[in-house]
């Protein structure tokens, strides 16, 4: 298992390394390049030149890309062009919430997209079964952007039940520790900040949660679909075992095994692209930042984000596919 | 095999290992009819083709259809921050807040809409092929190389490459597709390759190469047309995530802005802003996507079940 996991390391590097060369020519090839990206659209050609000369972009392209690749290991992608701030600060301020927010997503979906799939499965062909499916192709056909929009106005503005904007309310004055809103609540024994966070929460997480919700639908159901069918579970029913334990045992462990890759995938996806909910609810996450960044041209946050972003999705890509060793023996040995 | 990603990919390969295989018990037909007779019984897929077809036609009769010019302005004495007016005679569905004719709109808006999708699934799905066949005809390192890269552009998230690129090429239609279309090309390019080296191994290449049959006429002629089931599949369902991605980038400031082409994205995003007056104004435009995307995606996976004979009930 330890050969395995190191093996699937080792085989990052090529796809890191081949992405930051994509990310160095995407730089380099917006319009008035790296220079004018750093210090902003007014910036007179004199200072573009004294920019060129210091950060060494007179040199080869190759010696730039060592050094563009030298900055980025040690996590320095410049400073942000709207705030003057390092770009790296501004990542680490932001993506706890964005994590807070995909936790929260991912709880909402699973917790009623498993049971539901199941039901749907268990009671194939009945209304619930119809409606499910029907329901997780609908998941699916939404706007995201439309749908947060829509709660929002909904939940927020028209009945006023829950926050539809930011991450806390502004007039709490909470303790910040980790910059995880909802836990720092809890760490310093703030409740009603941690309470106050979490309601924010709520919306967009319902939201960003509902494409992840479709899809564990769909999986659930017909990998119960296809599980109730095979031969182990006929034995299991034959030999005498209660019901209830079929289903757990038998039926429930091996149909969950593809939802595992499905929500781990999934997961993926939101750390890296919560980009048009958050922009709906202004959440102050991640997302939010790349929207407001492609507005400002504020491309040293853009790239160092999406940068960012591209490695915390193939790392969390990477747990999936140990995990799925872990869970399934027959992927290990190849 | 590289490490990330590693279960998405091996998700696309074992839908390409599963191309062209005739359901037995049908062995008579080919695939291509006993698959149609299977989607004709199919009310899924009825239902999908009927709203596909539709929405072509409303596309492609659009200026006919159309009861008012999509651009004109009117009733701009009736439009007062805090009210747009809705439906009345003439305007079934009301106007925009610059007075245009929504129905009308929402018709034009239509071709634009599935242009895109069209588009951009067309030139992401040709690009990918041709990696693809690359990489699936000539193996060894050609293989290698194009499916590294491939791999790359797998690796990073379909929403996070399109702004992206869209960000390099500027605002306007063409770069819109072109973004969309880039999202696209890894998916085709291993699944044709997949189903490619499925069928390089079978019985009939065997035969054609033991006659000493040229490699070009085995790729092109043998085994390019039997790889092609999951490609069109695929396609059918990308034009869906095309249509919404579209819309998704409209709504980010992406899309393209020339006003004189109506497009359901472009007026959906901009109706955000007056969703407490007229809400209307952004559900017929979301509507539309949804109906389309959902039309696209019944189609796509019915074709699916009806190619794959893991699906044969």
């Amino acid at each position: 298992m330890l050969r395995f996991i190191v093996r699937r390391l080792l085989q990052l590097i090529p796809i890191l390394l081949g992405l930051s060369v994509l990310l160095f020519a995407w730089l380099r090839a917006l319009p008035g390049g790296p220079a004018q990206a750093a210090l902003g659209e007014r910036a007179t050609p004199e200072a573009i030149a004294r920019y060129n000369e210091l950060f060494g972009l007179d040199q080869p392209l190759y010696v730039q890309y060592l050094r563009f690749l030298g900055r980025a290991v040690q996590l320095d992608f410049g400073n942000s062009s709207r705030t003057g701030r390092p770009v790296i600060e501004e990542f680490l301020e932001r993506m706890p919430g964005t994590i807070e927010l995909t936790v929260f997503a991912m709880v909402f979906a699973i917790g009623l997209g498993i049971p539901l799939g199941y039901l749907a499965a268990r009671r194939h062909g009945s209304w619930l079964d119809s409606a499910s499916v029907i329901g997780s192709l609908l998941g699916v056909a939404i706007p995201v952007f439309f749908l947060a929009y829509l709660l929002r106005l909904l939940f927020a503005v028209e009945l006023g039940w829950l926050p539809g904007s930011g991450r806390q309310e502004v007039r709490i004055d909470a303790t910040r520790i980790t910059n995880f809103y909802v836990l720092d609540g809890l760490l310093t024994r703030e409740w009603d900040a941690a309470w106050d966070a979490f309601l924010h929460l709520v919306l967009p997480g319902i939201a960003l949660g509902t494409i992840p919700l479709a899809i564990i639908v769909r999986i659930t159901r017909a990998s119960v679909l296809d599980v109730v069918n095979e031969d182990y579970v006929r034995t299991a029913n034959a030999k005498g075992l209660a019901t209830s334990t079929v289903r757990r045992r038998h039926i429930l462990r091996n149909a969950l095994l593809p939802v595992s890759t499905t929500i781990g995938l999934q997961t993926g996806l939101l750390l890296s692209g919560a980009v048009l909910t958050e922009t709906v609810f202004a959440f102050g996450g991640v997302g939010s930042a790349i929207f407001d960044s492609i507005f400002a041209r504020d491309f040293a946050v853009l790239q160092g984000f999406i940068l960012m972003l591209a490695v915390v999705y193939v790392l969390v890509n990477l747990l999936v596919d140990i995990s799925y060793g872990l869970l399934d023996p027959r992927v290990r040995v190849r | 095999m590289t490490a990330m990603g590693d279960l998405k990919r091996r998700r696309i390969d074992e839908l390409a290992a599963r191309a062209g295989q005739v359901p037995e018990g049908e062995g008579g037909l080919s695939l291509t009819r006993s698959a149609f007779r299977r989607l004709r019984r199919n009310p899924v897929a009825i239902t999908g083709a009927v709203i596909v077809v539709v929405f072509l036609l409303v596309a492609a009769f659009a200026p006919l259809l159309a009861p008012k010019d999509p651009l004109t302005q009117y009733l701009l004495s009736e439009i007062r921050p805090g009210s747009i007016p809705g439906s009345r005679e003439g305007f079934p569905l009301g106007v925009d807040n610059l007075g245009r004719d929504l129905l009308s709109r929402l018709i034009v808006g239509s071709r634009q809409s599935l242009l895109i999708g069209v588009v951009s699934t067309l030139l992401g799905a040709a690009v990918g092929m041709a990696l693809g066949v690359l990489a699936g005809a000539f193996g060894g390192w050609v293989d290698s190389v194009v499916m590294r890269f491939v791999d790359i552009l797998l690796s990073l998230p379909s929403l996070l490459m399109a702004i992206s690129i869209s960000v390099l090429l500027g605002q306007n239609q063409w770069a819109l597709m072109i973004a969309i279309a880039v999202t696209q090309v890894p998916v085709f390019a291993r699944l044709l390759r997949g189903s490619m080296l499925a069928q390089r191994g079978s019985d009939y290449a065997l035969a054609a190469r033991a006659l000493g049959i040229r490699r070009s006429r085995i790729v092109f002629g043998h085994v390019l047309p039997n790889s092609l089931s999951p490609v069109i599949v695929q396609a059918t369902l990308s034009l869906a995530t095309a249509i919404i991605e579209a819309a998704a980038l409209s709504f980010l400031g992406l899309g393209d802005p020339d006003l004189a082409r109506p497009e359901w994205g472009a007026m959906l995003s901009n109706a955000q802003a007056f969703l407490s007056i007229r809400p209307e104004l952004a559900i017929y435009p979301a509507l539309c996507i949804i109906v389309v995307a959902l039309g696209f995606t019944l189609l796509g996976e019915s074709l699916r079940e009806a190619l794959d004979p893991k699906f044969r009930r």
